[in-house]
């Protein structure tokens, strides 16, 4: 059934003697290097680590909401698992995951450059994001902390007595990873494209990413200056926020979600990303709507600073500042609902392969379009007022964030994989592990729904005894998507070693990063390429008949 | 000459342009993410400043006009020799560039000293927001606001001056070594547009916080 | 030789320009211009910066995409802070 996976050991399937994972042996020369496919991997193996920390908060949260009660953790205790679940997996796992991962990288391959434009900027962010890591590990090992991922005023500045000034310490240096990778990213595709590789014959891989990194740029520094300003009046007792002493909670929420709302879409861009490539790749078809997806990236970072204030309608925000910021967050419906047709019309006549990247892509479509949608709702001021801080809006971001963006990250991850190691991973078990995912992601956050709209309230260890079904039913579905996330983790290690050697181009795929040897060398290309075509040239033949 | 700058160009690039072009575009690029940094407190800075406006005015009088008005002078003069040395580098020798260097190095030490002497005065004065904080005008809460503000703006303006220095120095050790010619300056171009960055900031601050309610 | 004096001069006028703004912005902080006053001194505080940015970093000879990045900069500052206070405006 699948055309691919035959493990042919023909000459030109054999990975290059010299290869960039064989470049150099020993310790210092990855902690050392300034290859941009080394830093990927030095990446993934941090947030893989960081996943699985946050990972098991949200276990030990969902085991306490098995029974109505407070009785396997106290409140104090579920109030610092949920805030390093929050902390770590947004912080630590999501932002860095598509763009430091697979968009180091392919950023330089996709677009025939031998590495990004700062190589050593690029090896530093990754300390950078190490050092930030440890403060945020240092607090959570000292006692954890308690004032949810949001570090809302006054629970962080008057009412903690938990380890804020650390944990802020760890995001605000992680920003600066973040800026760092997303500043390469920018100058790098501005100024490292190949001879003909012009801005309408970039992978829509690139365009995500740049999207993207305007973002990180532009938003990022706000974050960490309100959590330096949350630091200093914690140390010095200030009063910037503090009410008592004269000070506006509301300031902190302004200046947080200026970049925590588009960090939404730092989180979402990336994956779309993705799955424009996997789709169009086993689609065997070329793009629908090339333009209208690359443009409707930009689109959807620079809507996405238009919109922060409807996650304060409220706060005591004035009302008219809360139906302007609702009638904004409309607006993000369009660019979004443009990839979904772009991608479905991709998919109608094509000749699909399902491989295991093209069930995540799917998989990610329909989550995707649910936690879009039930945005919306939550995004018209009336029905907000209802359903904030409700098990509604849990829902609703999963839905964006875990069934979107890490079913884009996973997805991405399979694609490459073959790119990256030079080996296939076992595609039965890789389509097994999709399924059980999609099947226990939607166990886990569909009743939230139900919960929300009845109206449980988030950040609660006890609940009225009447959600206890739909809770038991939410913590099974999460032990079914640990197990879905634990398979690729085997299989994955175990492919490294004894997976079927996958040659420059098990897919067929067309993009630049496929015509290297897998795993590709140092510099990447033997000779500068040079571009000719449009991207995603599958139908090259009917096309010449229509041109 | 022209052997330096092809031992300078990374491995990455194609030629000294791309590398220069590159470079340029990564420091704005940088250099934005610096404006919404202070932008963050700038936007603090507004809000209370319109809720607030008499106890922020009479906050800023308890600021020495004087000594931010020089303060502002050494700074400008700063960003002169700066440029300067990035001039020297283009069309001058090595001793130029390193007297320009390290006469901005300089002023940027005064400044720096000069922000400390007006630091030790509001300690002294109990302006310091915290537990020993006194103000005896109107509204001492609000005007806490203003020194927090306050500190927290000319703090971070000050450590990226300290940053700035320590790049001063880096660059003079290249320069005397001679690293830098009319073919390859781009370390001191750099250096240069961070350093008229935090001169730009100060002349925001400089307004903003010593200016207000003076008449 | 001749463009570098031109620009070594070049320098040297913005460098007075930039004293003599500075000047003024402390001298007239002391007339009361009523709500005027603060309009005045932001004023004079963008022209400074402007001569800095123009003639010292050398945006007069960046390419167009340099000038994209620092409006870029600029601009979403004023974003950030239009809507902050169209909130705090119309509480």
């Amino acid at each position: 059934m699948s055309p691919v996976v035959e493990p042919i050991i023909a000459p030109e399937n054999l990975p290059p003697r010299v290869n960039y994972l064989n470049a150099g042996y020993g310790i210092r020369s990855w902690l050392l290097t300034k290859d941009h496919k080394r830093i990927a991997l030095l990446y993934l193996a941090s947030i893989t680590f960081f996943f699985f920390i946050g990972g098991a908060a949200a276990v030990l949260f969902r085991l306490e909401l098995l029974t109505p009660q407070s009785d396997l953790l106290q409140a104090e205790t579920y109030n610092k698992l949920f805030t390093i679940h929050g902390l770590i997996m947004v912080f630590f796992f999501l932002i860095p995951s598509i763009p430091a991962v697979l968009g180091n990288f392919l950023v330089p391959m996709m677009i025939g450059a031998r590495d990004l434009a700062f190589p050593r900027i690029n090896l530093l962010s990754w300390y950078i994001f190490i050092i930030g890591g440890m403060f945020t590990l240092t607090a959570i090992i000292l006692g954890g902390v308690d004032t949810g991922w949001t570090f809302y005023t006054p629970y962080s500045t008057t009412y903690a007595n938990t380890y804020v000034i650390i944990t802020a310490a760890g995001v605000f240096i992680t920003g600066f990873s973040s800026i760092l990778t997303g500043l390469n990213f920018i100058v790098t595709i501005h100024k490292m494209r190949a001879p003909g590789m012009t801005w309408m014959r970039l992978p829509l891989f690139i365009w995500a990413q740049y999207a993207t990194s305007l973002i990180n740029l532009l938003g990022t520094p706000v974050l960490a200056i309100s959590i330096f300003l949350i630091a200093i009046e914690r140390a010095f007792r200030l009063g910037i926020f503090d009410p008592a002493l004269g000070g506006d909670p509301v300031l902190f929420q302004h200046l947080f979600w200026f970049y925590s709302h588009p960090a939404v879409y730092i989180m979402i861009l990336p994956a779309m990303g993705v799955i424009s490539e996997v789709i169009t790749c086993f689609s065997r078809k070329r793009i629908f709507g090339y333009s209208f997806i690359a443009v409707s990236s930009l689109a959807i970072a620079v809507l996405g600073f238009f919109v922060w204030g409807h996650h304060m309608f409220v706060s005591s925000q004035s009302i008219y500042a809360g139906l302007i910021f609702s009638f904004l967050s409309m607006f993000v419906a369009i660019p979004s609902a443009v990839k979904v047709f772009n991608w479905t019309a991709t998919l109608y006549k094509g000749s699909i392969i399902y491989q295991t990247p093209l069930l995540y892509a799917l998989g990610f479509i329909g989550l995707f379009t649910i936690g879009g949608l039930t945005g919306i709702f939550v995004a018209t001021l009336a029905i907000d007022v209802h359903v904030h801080d409700t098990y509604f809006i849990i829902a609703h971001f999963h839905y964006i964030m875990v069934g979107g963006a890490l079913m884009g990250y996973l997805g991405g991850l399979h694609f490459w994989w073959p790119k990256i190691t030079g080996r296939l991973y076992p595609e039965g078990w890789a389509r097994l592990s999709a399924l059980i995912i999609f099947v226990g992601f939607n166990l886990t956050f569909f009743p939230q729904f139900i919960l929300g709209y009845l109206g449980m309230p988030r950040r609660y260890a006890a609940y009225p005894d009447e959600f206890q079904v739909l809770n038991v039913m939410s913590s099974a579905g999460a032990s079914i998507l640990g197990i879905g996330y634990l398979i690729p983790m085997i299989y994955f290690i175990w492919s490294m070693r004894y997976g079927p050697l996958a040659g420059p181009n098990p897919w067929n795929a067309k993009g630049l990063e496929w015509t290297t040897p897998s795993p590709p060398t140092t510099e990447n290309f033997e000779h500068k390429p040079h571009i000719t075509e449009e991207a995603y040239a599958y139908e090259v033949k009917e096309e010449k008949v229509v041109g | 000459m022209s052997d330096k700058s092809t031992a300078a160009l990374a491995h990455q690039f194609d030629d000294p342009e791309q590398q220069l072009e590159a470079s340029t575009l990564g420091m704005w690029a940088f250099l934005a993410t610096e404006i919404l940094f202070f932008g963050g407190m700038f936007a603090a800075y507004a809000v209370y400043r319109l809720a607030y406006p008499q106890a922020f005015a009479a906050a800023s009088n308890h600021l020495d006009i004087l000594l931010g008005t020089v303060n502002t002078a050494v700074l400008i003069a700063s960003s002169l020799t700066m440029v300067l040395a990035v001039y020297s580098a283009q069309f001058a020798g090595r001793r130029a560039q390193v007297t320009f260097l390290l006469a901005t190095l300089l002023l940027g030490t005064i400044f720096l000293s000069i922000k400390g002497v007006e630091y030790a005065h509001k300690f002294h004065e109990h302006l310091v927001p915290g537990a020993g904080f006194r103000f005896d005008g109107a509204d001492p809460r609000h005007a806490a606001i203003f020194f927090s503000l306050y500190f927290a703006m000319t703090g971070l303006h000050a450590l990226h001056m300290v940053i700035g220095a320590g790049l001063l120095i880096a660059l003079t050790v290249m320069s005397w070594r001679g690293r830098f010619s009319a073919v390859y300056y781009t370390p001191v171009e750099m250096v240069a547009l961070y350093w008229h960055f935090v001169d730009v900031i100060w002349i925001f601050l400089f307004p903003l916080l010593y200016l207000i309610g003076r008449h | 030789m001749a463009t570098a004096a031109a620009l070594r001069k070049t320098y040297f006028l913005v460098f007075g320009a930039l004293l003599l703004l500075t000047l003024l912005t402390a001298g007239i902080a002391y007339v009361d211009l009523g709500p005027l006053s603060f309009a005045v001194a932001l004023a004079i505080a963008m022209t400074k910066a402007a001569l800095v940015m123009i003639f010292f970093m050398h945006l007069n000879h960046s390419e167009f995409l340099v000038k994209v990045f620092a409006g870029a900069g600029v601009l979403w500052l004023l974003h950030m802070l239009t809507f902050t206070l169209a909130d705090y405006l119309s509480r």
